[in-house]
């Protein structure tokens, strides 16, 4: 016979009583302090229609700041990256299949919307009809596509879908002479050349014709999106996703049909997928077979992860960061005071103490003066360039950077030492790292201002996303908004 | 004893893997509102045992019949659905899901609305919601002020481990089960947690009204709360009874501590 407790709640009341306390500490100390904090609070006090607003409100206000062309660049594309984030989501984010097909339910949409709507074949359906058509026939390819792979996790789902991905892109490419018994030929993509002439969104009679209005339109099915997905996520079903990816056979085992609901997210986030072609597609007046290949794939990946896999917000600041980082790049200036701006901030962010900052910038300042200082007394040519800098900065950058006659030679070699020097840097620690950086900080001064400066269209703005990418995975690996996931404690 | 119905009966059940003979025709049953614990060795089939009741595994011959109605051949999920819900001996928990998540996730099976309906906040769906919270605190109450309050929200992977055993038992209770299968319950626990399992599974029965089908190797929590105690070796039953008889039993005392001969004195 067991022993009696001594007091009947006895048990009831944990013996070690700190647990409560530590995991408030935990909260008191891991809570943010400042400015920072006090955004993270307000947004959490906000209720979910709240957040919504306080995106959307400013969103709506956008075209009338903006000119057209800008608005097409910075903000629609943004809105349509949203929206395709929105679906991978779903299948990525909620339920952990890695899908690498995704892309191709966007451009099934797209031709979809070209073949109802267009002079391809001389349907112009309305978009009120062709829209759910093409979202619904979307996600019934979503459904045929999951079926053969519902068995199977992680890197085999990934080789799948990926085949089914370039399998589309193959489809797409050479579908222009298919033979139908008693059709004859019929061109059904336009092969290499894709779908021209795509209609522009015709709802109720309403024709969607302006980047203006289809940025509206693209807003508002954003809005609209993100509050189902949210409902979605919080519902039995969306707990059901969770639950699968965090563990499939604890899933099965407490009632959850793991099947049926990897299906299911299949084909929702292929619904979303065709639902978003269809607009993009119409919004291109076209749709060409490169458009839905692996490029546009690993945009939507990197927005979803950098934003936070399984976030919606993390969706949207995510689609924001990519799109407009590149765009704001390409002028000299904006992307000059990124360079500039991202060293000043990780130096002062990062060595510490205070003093030794204040020394590092004092030697990286005076090193730069030195060495043009030597430069200017020995060998005049080399300073003898321009900067291509404008405004504020060309002053100081001249004095201080070495910018050659002829730079072009000069500034491949010291390209090379740079990245040299740069592996250099990540070998070594402590005062030696810092030693050697400040040298390796003004080579990497002088390389862009002879060499990446004057391509910020092209390979440079590249660069500087990879090297913006990698630090902030570095800073948060589990995305901006995204929470960590511990995997085995 | 005999009136009572017989609600899990397994009738000649057999599986191997390869060559090796885990569960060796084993006849089996529980009757409504009654613990049965399994013991045997480390290897003995008990965990295989499990998943074969809970159709992870079927069985190579033989039958599994719930309440009368076979159950070989469904999918976990239905099996579940039916009334047979079970814990984990290695804790599968939801670990990123908060605790009040993970027993309001393992109601999926008892709601009925669609994704469409929650996406809509039509009526149905925001009834169920609010009863499958409720469901989850009530589930979650059982265990005192353990899990209540601010755990509520936390992750399921800050929990302690006695606290995540107990999250186990009340995400299986969340289903609804007519039979609740604990796979070791009180492995891991201290003296005095132990004692608490030992209180709390007579308290499933008491006043969650759940038959039960128990693994365990402590045998102070087997002596305190069977009615019945199957023993297995080899995945065979080597006894059956109460736990007086099968403790004694000779041949359970050789499949514990070896043949009588070799032992030391």
């Amino acid at each position: 016979m067991v022993d009696l407790p001594e007091r009947p709640d006895a048990l009831q009341t944990p013996r070690v009583g700190v647990d409560e306390w530590v995991a408030a500490h935990e909260e008191r100390v891991g809570r943010r302090t400042g400015l920072p904090g006090l955004i993270e609070r307000g947004w959490n006090w906000l209720p979910p229609f709240g957040k919504l607003a306080v995106c959307v409100v400013p969103a709506a206000l956008l075209p009338l700041l903006m000119s057209e062309e800008n608005l097409a660049r910075y903000a629609v594309y943004t809105l349509f990256y949203a929206l395709m984030g929105l679906g991978l989501n779903i299948v990525v984010g909620f339920s952990g299949l890695l899908d690498l097909g995704y892309i191709a339910f966007v451009g099934f949409g797209a031709y979809g919307y070209g073949i109802l709507a267009s002079t391809q074949f001389g349907n112009h359906w309305q978009a009120e009809l062709a829209i759910p058509v093409v979202t619904v026939a979307t996600a019934i390819l979503g459904l045929l596509v999951g079926l053969p792979s519902r068995r199977l996790v992680g890197d085999y789902l990934a080789i799948v879908t990926l085949f089914f991905g370039q399998a589309f892109v193959v489809f797409v490419n050479n579908a222009n002479r298919i033979s139908f018994p008693h059709f004859g030929h019929v061109d059904l993509t336009g092969g290499a050349n894709g779908l021209a002439n795509i209609d522009p969104l015709n709802l109720f009679g309403y024709h969607v014709s302006s980047t203006r209005q289809y940025y509206y339109v693209a807003l508002i099915a954003f809005a609209l999106l993100v509050s189902a997905l949210y409902f979605a996520n919080e519902s039995r079903t969306g707990r059901a996703w969770r639950a699968l990816r965090e563990d499939p056979l604890a899933a099965e085992s407490m009632t959850i049909p793991v099947n049926r609901l990897k299906l299911m997210a299949f084909a929702f986030g292929a619904g979303v997928a065709g639902f978003t072609g269809a607009i993009y597609g119409s919004f291109q007046t076209g749709a060409f077979p490169g458009d839905y290949d692996v490029g546009l794939l690993i945009t939507i990946y990197a927005v979803v992860i950098l934003g936070g896999t399984g976030s919606l917000a993390g969706v949207a600041l995510g689609a924001i960061i990519i799109n407009c980082a590149p765009e704001l790049l390409r002028s000299q200036h904006d992307a000059s005071l990124l360079f500039y701006g991202v060293i000043l901030v990780t130096i002062l962010a990062k060595v510490r103490p205070w003093r030794l900052c204040a020394a590092f910038l004092a030697a990286l300042v005076g090193f730069g003066f030195a060495v043009h200082a030597i430069a200017d007394a020995a060998w005049p040519r080399l300073t003898a360039g321009h900067a291509q800098a404008s405004g504020f900065l060309k002053g100081p950058i001249e004095a201080w950077v070495l910018l050659p006659r002829h730079p072009v030679k000069i500034a491949d070699f010291a390209y090379v030492i740079l990245i040299a020097a740069i592996l250099l840097v990540t070998q070594l620690h402590g005062w030696r790292r810092l030693a050697v950086l400040v040298p390796t900080l003004y080579l990497a001064a002088m390389v862009w201002e002879n060499l990446l400066v004057g391509q910020t269209a092209g390979a440079t703005r590249l660069i500087l996303l990879g090297a913006l990418l990698v630090a902030l995975m570095n800073a948060r690996p589990q995305g901006l908004l995204g929470t960590a996931r511990v995997e085995i404690v | 004893m005999s009136e009572r119905a017989r609600l899990l009966d397994l009738r000649g059940v057999d599986k191997s893997f390869g060559g090796l003979r885990v569960i060796a025709d084993l006849d089996l049953h529980v009757d409504e509102g009654e613990i049965v614990s399994v013991i045997g060795p480390n290897g003995a089939g008990k965990t295989t045992l499990f998943n074969l009741i809970t159709g992870i595994f079927r069985p190579d011959s033989g039958d599994i019949v719930l309440d009368g109605d076979s159950i070989v051949g469904l999918y976990p999920h239905q099996i579940t659905s039916r009334g047979v819900a079970r814990t984990f001996q290695t804790l599968r928990l939801f670990l990123n899901m908060t605790v009040k998540e993970n027993v309001m996730a393992a109601q999926y099976g008892r709601t009925r609305s669609t994704v469409f309906e929650a996406m809509l906040r039509l009526p149905r769906a925001r009834r169920e919601e609010r009863e499958i919270a409720r469901v989850a605190e009530e589930k979650l109450a059982f265990f005192g002020n353990r899990l209540m309050g601010y755990r509520w929200n936390q992750p399921a992977y800050s929990l302690s481990y006695a606290n995540r055993r107990r999250l186990e038992i009340a995400r299986a209770m969340a289903t609804e089960p007519r039979i609740l299968l604990l796979d070791e319950p009180a492995a891991g626990m201290n003296p005095s947690e132990t004692h608490e399992i030992t209180e709390l599974i007579g308290k499933l029965r008491a006043e969650g009204g759940h038959t039960i089908l128990v693994i365990e190797h402590d045998m102070h929590v087997v002596e305190g709360i069977s009615d019945r105690v199957v023993a297995l070796d080899h995945g065979e039953k080597i006894a059956e009874g109460t736990f007086e008889q099968v403790a004694t039993d000779p041949r359970v005392e050789e499949a514990y501590l070896g043949p009588r001969h070799t032992r030391a004195k």
